[in-house]
């Protein structure tokens, strides 16, 4: 590929190759699972992969591309969450209950990322059914950070953060609903966001909390990000919780705010929480570049502390009513039985990991009666003040910026036994789900053991436009490259 | 909070779920852990607050009631446990007539 090698390439970077001739898609696909073959069996981020049909399109993508017709992600390689279904082939969604289920329909994002010309390479791992932070609740294996194989890549998208890294394609797709997209970007150096509540479709994604649930993208550059965004954004009639609002061309509007000076508030909250000293550094680092072209602020979002509570009655809760539907009867996993109810009993038992049932289990709780009003009704209040805070903050304030994760990428097995130790290392994620708020996770540094370190830019709903822009800015002015070391060998 | 045994099983069943004894005692040990966990909320004054079921607030959209035909009835039943022309059998739920 003339001397430009696996990890110099971005989609942008690959899209102008391709434009001018330097490279074709079907050589792009073939480096990419050569890296696939090279890493995989050691990362384990895919569940399945789709080689013979990747090669295909991007022969077609190719010939499309000789022929003039254009496509904003023609012949680039991408993976997709295995919680996202891609027609004819396995959605899992990490789950034994899933484990035989062939998406019979094409989510809404597949279909437009197709559209665009995109070539899928495969589907990536995730906790089960996106409940976790580490991706060691998947029912099938545990991913590996690329940066460090015995420490998890974060969760639950942590197969598609840790593919990026790897370069095993060059984006992904994923899904957040208290941090999954985030949490292991940061864990694994690459760029993630969760879009506003509404402005991607849900439709195809299988439902966790579907209140909070949000499909967002991965890639190595914010650049990638704004392309990647505007290919999946828009208001979708299978959804009716998409937002019709229109969707500008972000990659332009980053570059026209190159210099664009914003107020940026920093919640005095989040940096009074208990965190790794050097992640705190850093931020403090990155916020002191920004005071010499922005004004800073700080800002106070009063409830923040009681944001994990409120999530984890209101996401169980909507879990458990969502994974009703898992009952042995129409499709995936049945455990025959000849009474009805000891075969839906059956199935779940056997078909759900111990991190699903706990789940479930809590959210049928906060819902029974008598517990109703004191949990989910009060949790749901509690979002009320959650949100308002963020909505008086945003009047005083463009942006606002706070770490992703309160620690650095944990080792495999450290959380795994205390669910509450797990819970409460979504605690600077979890807010901008509750409040419906677009946030991306960027990679700003690494710390003195080497490991990613990821900044937080949270934006008012639908302003997807600053955000990018703001982070466009911190990328250039930090102009790092984040590649594993891994790659390096 | 501690939740009993009982209660555990209880909400087992509610969410058709079912745990042999050991495990229906590390759930109620952990969920009376999350249990007290929750109890943060209850220091809070929300008696003037409404609840927010969605943060983003759209109008609620309304569509034609059209049935509209799908083409892939073969994918969709080709995920179920078990089909005999073209619909799913499942344990009987009706007595048979004495």
């Amino acid at each position: 590929m003339k001397g430009t090698t696996i990890t110099e390439f971005t989609i942008k970077i690959a899209l102008e190759m391709l434009e001018k001739g330097e490279i074709s898609s079907v050589e792009l696909v073939e480096e990419t699972f050569n890296q696939i073959k090279r890493f995989d069996p050691e990362v384990k981020a895919f569940l399945h992969l789709f080689e013979e049909e990747a090669l295909l399109k991007a022969k077609e993508a190719d010939e499309k591309r000789k022929k003039g017709e254009k496509g904003s992600l023609l012949g680039i390689p991408l993976s997709i969450k295995d919680n996202i279904c891609v027609k004819g082939h396995p959605t899992t969604c990490g789950s034994k209950i899933l484990e035989n289920f062939i998406a019979p329909y094409e989510a809404t994002v597949v279909e437009k990322l197709k559209a665009e010309g995109a070539v899928l390479i495969g589907k990536t791992n995730l906790d089960e059914f996106a409940m976790g932070s580490s991706t060691e609740n998947s029912a099938f294996f545990t991913t590996k950070n690329p940066w460090d194989l015995e420490r998890v890549p974060g969760g639950s998208s942590g197969g598609s953060a840790a593919a990026v890294a790897v370069r095993m394609g060059i984006g992904s797709l994923g899904s957040d609903t208290g941090g999954s997209i985030r949490q292991p970007a940061a864990f694994c150096g690459v760029v993630g966001l969760k879009p506003t509540y509404g402005l991607v479709s849900r439709y195809g994604l299988v439902a966790f909390a579907s209140s909070l649930d949000q499909i967002g993208p991965f890639g190595l550059t914010v650049e990638d990000i704004a392309i990647l965004l505007k290919a999946i954004a828009g208001k979708d009639e299978k959804d009716s919780t998409s937002a019709a609002v229109s969707i500008p061309d972000y990659l332009q509007v980053i570059n026209q705010n190159e210099k664009t000076k914003f107020t940026i508030g920093l919640p005095k909250e989040y940096l009074q929480t208990e965190m790794d000293p050097e992640i705190k550094q850093k931020i403090e680092e990155v916020v002191n570049l920004l005071r010499k072209t922005h004004d800073i602020k700080e800002v106070s979002l009063p409830h923040t502390p009681y944001a994990v509570a409120t999530y984890y009655i209101i996401a169980p809760a909507e879990a458990s009513s969502n994974l009703a539907r898992y009952d042995g009867v129409k499709y995936g996993l049945r455990v025959e039985s000849s009474n009805l109810i000891d075969m839906y009993k059956k199935t779940r038992a056997k078909g759900f990991g111990k991190e699903v049932k706990r789940r479930i289990m809590i959210g049928t709780y906060a819902l029974s009666a008598g517990y109703y009003d004191a949990f989910y009704l009060k949790a749901s209040k509690v979002r009320t003040l959650i949100l308002r805070d963020f909505l008086e903050a945003f009047k005083q304030v463009d942006l606002l910026i706070t770490p992703v994760t309160p620690t650095p990428p944990f080792k495999i097995g450290e959380k795994i036994t205390d669910p509450l130790q797990m819970y409460l290392s979504d605690i600077f994620t979890i807010p901008v789900n509750l409040a419906g708020l677009p946030g991306l996770s960027l990679p700003v540094g690494l710390n003195s053991e080497g490991l990613p370190i990821g900044l937080q830019i949270i934006g008012p709903h639908f302003r997807e436009d600053l955000l990018l822009s703001l982070a466009y800015q911190i990328e250039k002015m930090i102009d790092q490259r984040f590649v594993p070391p891994l790659l390096k060998s | 909070m501690p939740i009993s045994l009982e209660e555990v099983l209880k909400i087992a069943h509610l969410c058709r779920l079912e745990f042999d004894e050991e495990e229906a005692k590390k759930f109620s040990e952990e969920l009376s852990k999350i249990l007290d966990y929750f109890e943060t909320l209850q220091t809070l004054d929300t008696q003037d607050v409404p609840p927010t079921f969605h943060a983003v607030k759209l109008p609620t959209p309304y569509r034609e009631d059209e049935v509209k035909s799908f083409d892939n009835i073969e994918g969709l039943l080709a995920n179920s446990p078990k089909v005999k022309d073209n619909m799913i059998v499942v344990p009987k739920v009706v007595k048979s007539p004495a």
